[in-house]
């Protein structure tokens, strides 16, 4: 279609016309994504391959020096001046050799089955009924068979990576020492502070990264595949996809199907609506503090910033009380006639939601005002002033000038707040607790209730109650990365400053 | 002539007291809920005078506040030194990690940069707190788990997830200025903390603003390894031990989270509203950088 066209045609139309566009242009950067693939598994392939040349290289062209590397990782080094790098990669192996003899291969050896021996002998708590064996003697347990596999492959993988670089490095200091440049300790000092500086810099953090981020994640995703509840300590067993197949099959009235698309279906209409009430607010705030001739600007933002200074733990466990059952809202709302009886505002499906996303304003609107007003303030003045002359009325320029201008600057803040939103625990959990309930406890699966998000259910099932189903949880934390990453995927790597990146500098 | 003047500046007038009101209803909205937590701080819940359906206590009393020094059940200064002393060495642990994180991924170039910023995106989209029972486990392995100061480490650990922010505010400083330090025969670490700390002043302010600020309001955390461990009221934090009196059978220390959320929210707040600027510079700047 040319320009011409789309200019002839009604305002509607072009509403349409552009709503397909967008549409469309998420099918053709679906095609774009799988059209690419066979292109980057060669690119993959030749870097898989790279490795290996140069490891027979290494040893076809390398000294005996070299060579004994394949078995001792840093003897070159150590035999050539540099001690210090040579050292610490013999220790490494000598730390790896131990960890796999002591802990890591008995633990991978068993990671087929997760065990077979269930623990010998429970010694109970003074009180059986509880049932909680204090202490477990012997036997199998699957949750560190399962851990330990986890750390021991990722270990193995990082041990494969060093000793490829011991023996590339050694290679290239052969070659250095045949053209005369003798390697120093000194050097390895010199380029950890300057060439190598990120290895410095992110040590530290990716160590904490993988030790409390990574396998706990990876953990999460393994455990969705076996029937582990989170209560028992002994054994569980692989499942395969069953987790995931209660999500999706079934019967819909009665089982984890219909509560698992109930709970989608709030989740993303109460993520939508969340994200764009915040905004909209929030920007009608801004513009109202930022008018011209309003004076006191400092006390009217400052009054709003006391939502964000105050722990919201404090704010919302408070409104919390305002809405409880003798609340002083709730009174209110019973003399208003809106609830009925003993009820609390939560008790009614309707109100409890309108209010999660009322409160949620509450809580978000300074946040989005203090994002606004900075950017409303760069909106160049002789836009407004030319539309003034024009005749504009202030709603006109606000929907011709101030929005589209908006919505260009924040479209990746919109994003992240969306995504923020469907993992909203805070308002959720504080404020209502998922009130009120579906009556679906009987089915294992927590108490989940009809303000419930995804992310609140996962709680309710990994975390609360006695009944747990934590491998249920954790496949319902995989679909819930799923759904965000493709919401990720279809906005995201169309925003510019992603795209750009070193353009900014 | 004079007539459309007057109109006009009529229309102006009116549109301006309108704003004012529209302004003054929304602070009271705003601030509501803070006057009546205060209000409620001072009121005798105990009292069969007591009122719950007024805002302003029928019955003054002090008792809330004695409560929090005197009532076994509430070791509230406990809480507080527990509290501030994880804020503390978070704040300051954090900050030197995201600090690092974010120059290396913003000013150097090595194999894997994206590919790490590309991992830490994908580890934010799980829910975090799915990872606790194995967090849990580590510390267990460590010796920790009996302590509450073990927040710390727990917090720190996650530090690199935090990089956007300040990854963004170095990404605007010139690379002239690295360069020229480089051709005087400086290293990247003389950049680092010749140039790029030196001109960071704001965020690293707003990384310690909010870095301390966080730990006085997480709880799911501090919960789970209390409950897991078993740890005594006075090994809690306040937001988990606040959050108790408010879920506890018997309703009467209902006052008493009032007045401890009052003794909270006071430093908090002044020491926020002593760095506003240093946060609304931040969170602005994030935001439109994405």
């Amino acid at each position: 279609m040319t320009t011409i066209q789309y200019l002839s045609l009604t305002k509607f139309e072009r509403f349409l016309v552009n709503f397909g566009n967008f549409f469309r242009g998420i099918g053709i950067g679906f095609v774009n994504f799988f059209k690419r693939i066979p292109n980057k598994l060669l690119k993959l392939w030749h870097k898989i391959l790279s490795p290996f040349d140069t490891i027979i290289q290494a040893w076809k062209k390398g000294s005996w020096g070299v060579r004994a590397n394949f078995l001792f990782m840093g003897f070159y080094q150590i035999t050539h001046h540099q001690i210090i790098r040579g050292v610490l990669y013999l220790l490494f192996e000598a730390v790896f050799i131990w960890f796999m003899i002591a802990a890591g291969g008995p633990y991978l050896a068993k990671l087929g089955n997760l065990g077979t021996f269930a623990a010998k002998s429970n010694t109970y708590i003074d009180d059986p009924s509880i049932g909680m064996p204090l202490v477990i003697q012997g036997g199998d347990r699957s949750f560190s068979i399962l851990l330990y596999s986890i750390a021991t492959l990722i270990l193995m993988l990082i041990f494969v990576a060093l000793w490829y670089f011991s023996i590339r490095d050694a290679k290239s200091l052969q070659d250095n020492n045949r053209v005369g440049r003798y390697a120093k300790d000194s050097e390895f000092f010199h380029d950890i502070l300057d060439s190598k500086y990120h290895t410095l810099l992110l040590a530290v953090p990716i160590v904490g990264l993988v030790g409390f981020t990574v396998i706990p994640v990876i953990f999460m995703i393994v455990t969705g595949f076996t029937n582990y509840s989170g209560t028992q300590f002994y054994l569980f067993d692989w499942v395969g996809f069953d987790n995931y197949a209660g999500f999706f099959s079934g019967s819909s009235s009665s089982g984890l199907v219909g509560v698992f698309f109930k709970v989608l279906a709030w989740t993303l209409l109460w993520a939508l609506l969340a994200t764009f009430t915040n905004y909209f607010l929030g920007m009608i705030v801004a513009l109202l503090i930022n008018k011209k001739g309003i004076k006191l600007k400092k006390l009217w933002r400052t009054v709003l910033i006391l939502t964000i200074a105050v722990p919201q733990f404090v704010s919302l466990l408070l409104i919390n009380q305002m809405l409880a059952g003798s609340g002083v809202l709730t009174n209110l709302f019973r003399d208003w006639g809106w609830i009925s009886g003993a009820e609390s505002a939560f008790d009614n499906k309707i109100l409890s939601r309108v209010l999660i996303i009322i409160v949620n304003t509450w809580v978000g609107v300074p946040y989005t005002m203090l994002i606004c007003s900075g950017i409303l303030m760069n909106i160049p003045e002789d836009l407004y002033e030319s539309a003034r002359i024009d005749g504009a009325s202030p709603f006109k320029m606000y929907t011709a000038i101030t929005l589209p201008y908006m919505l260009f600057i924040t479209g990746p803040y919109l994003l992240s707040q969306f995504i923020g939103n469907i993992n909203n625990f805070n308002i959720v959990y504080l404020l209502s607790r998922g009130a009120p309930s579906m009556g679906m406890a009987s089915l294992g699966y927590g108490d989940v209730g009809e303000t419930d998000l995804l992310i609140t259910w996962i709680y309710k099932m990994s975390m609360e109650g006695q009944d747990k189903a934590y491998a249920v949880a954790c496949a319902l934390g995989v679909l819930v990365f799923a759904i965000i990453a493709v919401f990720s995927l279809i906005f995201y790597g169309r925003s510019n400053s992603v795209k750009n990146e070193e353009d900014f500098q | 002539m004079a007539k459309i003047h007057a109109s006009k500046r009529f229309a102006e007038k009116s549109s301006k007291i309108t704003t004012y009101v529209i302004l003054t209803i929304i602070s009271i909205i705003w601030l509501f809920p803070f006057f009546y937590l205060i209000l409620q701080s001072f009121a005798d819940i105990q009292n069969t005078a007591y009122n719950s359906k007024s805002i302003i206590p029928n019955v003054w009393t002090f008792d809330n506040y004695k409560a929090l020094f005197t009532d076994s059940r509430v070791p509230f200064m406990n809480w507080w030194f527990n509290t501030l002393i994880i804020a503390f060495f978070t704040a300051l642990l954090q900050t030197i990690l995201v600090l690092m994180t974010s120059y290396a991924l913003s000013r150097l170039r090595f194999k894997g940069r994206q590919g790490l910023m590309k991992l830490i995106l994908i580890l934010g989209m799980f829910p975090g707190f799915l990872g606790m029972l194995v967090i849990y486990y580590i510390l267990e392995l460590l010796g920790l788990n009996t302590s509450i100061y073990s927040l710390i480490l727990v917090y720190t650990a996650s530090s690199a997830m935090s990089y956007y922010v300040a990854k963004g505010f170095f990404d605007t400083i010139p690379k002239s200025l690295d360069e020229a330090v480089m051709i005087d025969g400086g290293t990247k670490n003389t950049v680092f903390w010749r140039v790029i700390i030196p001109l960071s002043k704001p965020i690293i302010i707003y990384t310690i603003l909010v870095s301390f600020t966080g730990p006085w309001g997480d709880f799911m955390f501090g919960k789970y390894i209390i409950q897991s461990a078993g740890i005594q009221p006075q090994g809690y934090t306040i937001a988990v031990g606040l959050q108790g009196l408010t879920t506890m059978a018997t309703n009467d220390l209902y006052g008493a989270f009032c007045a401890g959320a009052v003794l909270v929210s006071i430093p908090i707040t002044a020491l926020f509203f002593w760095l506003q600027r240093y946060y609304v510079e931040g969170i602005a700047g994030g935001a439109v950088k994405g």
